[in-house]
């Protein structure tokens, strides 16, 4: 993110002329709609919520409602549901992160390559999967990895392979197919990326050839440090996109957890308190222990993130 | 002064000179003692490493495309080949009897199944069927069914009617053409004001703005849903329309980064001539914005037709309103056991976004360039 005003000297009470004024005021104006929108659809909700946390607010409301104080906390430390869904979501973060950050890498280096014959062609066609609508996709990947007339597994039979695994039927297998089922994903990535190796300074590549440097030399010495800001920006976006993982698995085994609880993920379990259980006080609190733990993770990502993240143009 | 053309979505100098730097290294490389037919190799290897792998990655909608013109008849037969078919029938005595692969004799022969049975059945030979009929020893089941090419295209029509396909259709359009006007309305006038204009706590709510982005949408989802019903807009589309026209985080971010790339030096030509702040947006700004408008509008319209669990919470009790996307996963509901319907439906609903992305696939990939590597 670039400061937005660095161009000009700030001084901390900047006495304003009255163009200055009629200025401000202006982009107060202009930045009314996001403003209003923020407080009606943000920050009121977001404050209600934590509020809803120490109620027992629910749908039915048959008791009154009234302050329970920590109960709902007490609740949750206890309910080992809600301990159960978050190894299913980390499980899934342990397979689906490193796949979410490196598969879109390998596909631009792919395409980058000035030896690969017909470049714009194949990145349409990888980012292509990115516009499809997302139940479309589950439509199309739940026929494509179903055991019987799935085309991945009479691929494997094929070649031999005589039992290949239920991806979507068997606890052990569920996320390698819910995984395979999101390189669909990969065209948002894998474009950020391209133009990230498009930025690399031709130079320091020649230098490394005189150097001595072969290609996998170059990619580890040049290529992986010179776009680690890329890198960290896909990882924390995926991070932020596997904490809140659910839409499929409800879709696809219609909000169960089959098989036996594997898919019953955490936000999940907030979804069903809200809309089945309709226990919105326990699902308030478990949406804010979501989000304590969204944000400890992203603070202690970009913590992280000073020891291998460049940047060019930097001062250390 | 003389407007510049409409610029590109990155900084246009910037580009140009990194293109032709690499341009040079490129005729300094062709001055090096060449190893073209090593170079011809690689290119061919890694050529065909890229058409294996996108034809293994884009499979599934093969596969869809397939199942979606096969008959229910064949997806219940087991073994049945890969292209949609039919199994071969031959008519016999007013009957139409089953065509099997028979091996027979050290050949095998295509006979129709007449007398089914566990130990031995008799067949009938279509090319004789006057002839004695065949004895055949073994079980019937364990043969292949005779098939022949025949797609059918009548699945289309099924889903056309049973979702009530025109209905859908209406709805998901007019959902995304109003969705699309309110963002780009508001998120226009939102980005304007944070690349042009100076005002106390710019920097704080520019943050807050994107902070947004990383918001798990749990905590806010409860209170909203809440409000939606005690205004009556449950079972409506206004809680799909109304938020679009108070702006959101990645578009105005994405035309905010554009704005700042254009200079401001006309802005301030025009405002001595006495053109206000609207006025110079409409006359000055937009006018050389054409490329990111088009990549928010298209962008969103995509969004808005894949958007799939807000028209879910908000419209499960109104069919007749629902999007495309959300009657896709009720259809599936009720006929999950019939692939041919449900692929071809998959396929109706993902037509119009795969065109849109190819007709503007030049706006997708600038869009989420500049989106992601500015941050």
């Amino acid at each position: 993110m670039t400061a937005p005003s660095v161009a000009r000297p700030r001084r901390l009470f900047p006495r304003r002329s009255g163009l200055a004024w009629r200025r401000a005021r202006w982009g107060y104006v202009f930045i009314a709609p996001w403003v209003i929108g923020f407080l009606l659809f943000t920050l009121f909700p977001m404050v209600a919520t934590l509020a809803f946390t120490f109620t027992n607010i629910n749908l039915g409301q048959e008791d009154p409602l009234r302050f329970v104080g920590l109960k709902n906390y007490e609740t949750l430390v206890s309910d080992k549901q809600t301990w159960d869904s978050l190894i299913v979501t980390f499980k899934y973060a342990l397979l689906a992160l490193p796949i979410a950050v490196a598969l879109p890498l390998l596909v631009a280096l792919m395409l980058h390559s000035r030896h690969l014959k017909g470049s714009s062609a194949f990145r349409i066609l990888f980012y292509l999967p990115y516009v499809i609508p997302f139940i479309a996709g589950v439509l199309i990947w739940g026929g494509m990895l179903s055991n019987e007339s799935g085309w991945l597994n009479d691929a494997l039979r094929a070649l031999g392979i005589d039992h290949p695994p239920d991806w979507l039927q068997d606890p052990t297998w569920i996320y390698s197919g819910l995984v395979i089922m999101g390189i669909w994903g990969i065209g948002a990535g894998m474009i950020v990326y391209l133009a990230g190796l498009k930025g690399i300074p031709s130079e320091l590549y020649d230098a490394a050839r005189i150097d001595g440097a072969g290609a996998f030399a170059q990619i580890r010495h040049i290529t992986i440090p010179m776009i680690s800001p890329v890198i960290f920006y896909t990882l924390i976006l995926a991070c932020v996109e596997v904490l809140q993982y659910f839409l499929v698995p409800l879709v696809l085994k219609n909000g169960t957890g089959e098989p036996g609880g594997s898919t019953y993920f955490y936000n999940l379990y907030i979804y069903k308190n809200f809309f089945t259980f309709q226990n919105m006080a326990y699902g308030a609190t478990l949406a804010w222990l979501l989000f304590g733990i969204t944000l400890l993770i992203t603070l202690v990502l970009f913590r992280l993130s000073r020891r291998w993240v460049y940047y060019a143009g930097e001062v250390r | 002064m003389a407007l510049p053309e409409a610029t590109p979505l990155a900084p246009p100098a910037a580009t140009r000179s990194r293109w032709r730097v690499r341009r040079r290294t490129r005729v300094a490389e062709g001055s090096r003692p060449p190893s073209l037919r090593g170079d011809g190799r690689r290119s061919f290897l890694l050529t065909l490493i890229a058409v294996v792998a996108v034809a293994a990655f884009l499979s599934p909608m093969l596969r869809a495309a397939t199942v979606s013109i096969k008959n229910q008849d064949q997806l219940s037969l087991s073994g049945s080949p890969l292209l949609p078919s039919d199994p071969v029938t031959f008519p016999y005595q007013g009957k139409d009897l089953p065509l099997f692969k028979v091996p027979i004799d050290g050949t095998v022969k295509e006979l129709a199944l007449l007398e089914p049975g566990r130990q031995h059945s008799t067949f009938v030979d279509p090319a004789a069927p006057d002839g004695p009929p065949i004895e055949w020893q073994g079980s019937w089941r364990t043969l292949e069914h005779v098939f022949v090419l025949a797609p059918h295209f009548d699945n289309f029509a099924k889903v056309w009617d049973l979702i009530d396909y025109p209905r859908l259709l209406f709805n998901t359009v007019v959902l995304a053409i109003i969705s699309t006007i309110g963002t780009l309305l508001s998120c226009t006038l939102v980005a304007y004001g944070f690349a042009r204009f100076d005002f106390p706590g710019r920097g704080l709510l520019f943050t807050l703005l994107i902070a947004t982005i990383f918001l798990p949408g749990a905590v806010t989802i409860i209170p909203t849903y809440t409000m939606f019903v005690k205004l009556g807009w449950v079972g409506t589309w206004l809680p799909l329309l109304v938020p679009t026209f108070f702006a959101n985080a990645f578009d105005v971010f994405l035309m905010r980064q554009f704005f700042m790339t254009l200079p401001r030096e006309l802005d301030e030509a025009a405002s001595i001539d006495g053109a206000g702040p609207l006025r110079i947006l409409r006359s000055i700004i937009l006018p050389q914005s054409i490329p990111v408008v088009v990549a928010v509008g298209v962008f969103h319209l995509v969004y808005s037709w894949n958007d799939f669990f807000e028209p879910l919470i908000y419209l499960s009790t109104k069919p007749e309103l629902q999007p495309l996307a959300v009657g896709l996963a009720r259809f599936n509901g009720i006929h999950s056991r019939e692939p041919g319907l449900i692929q071809a439906g998959t396929l109706m609903t993902l037509v119009v976004p795969v065109l849109l992305f190819v007709i503007f696939q030049r706006a997708f990939t600038r869009g989420v360039v500049i989106t992601g590597v500015d941050k």
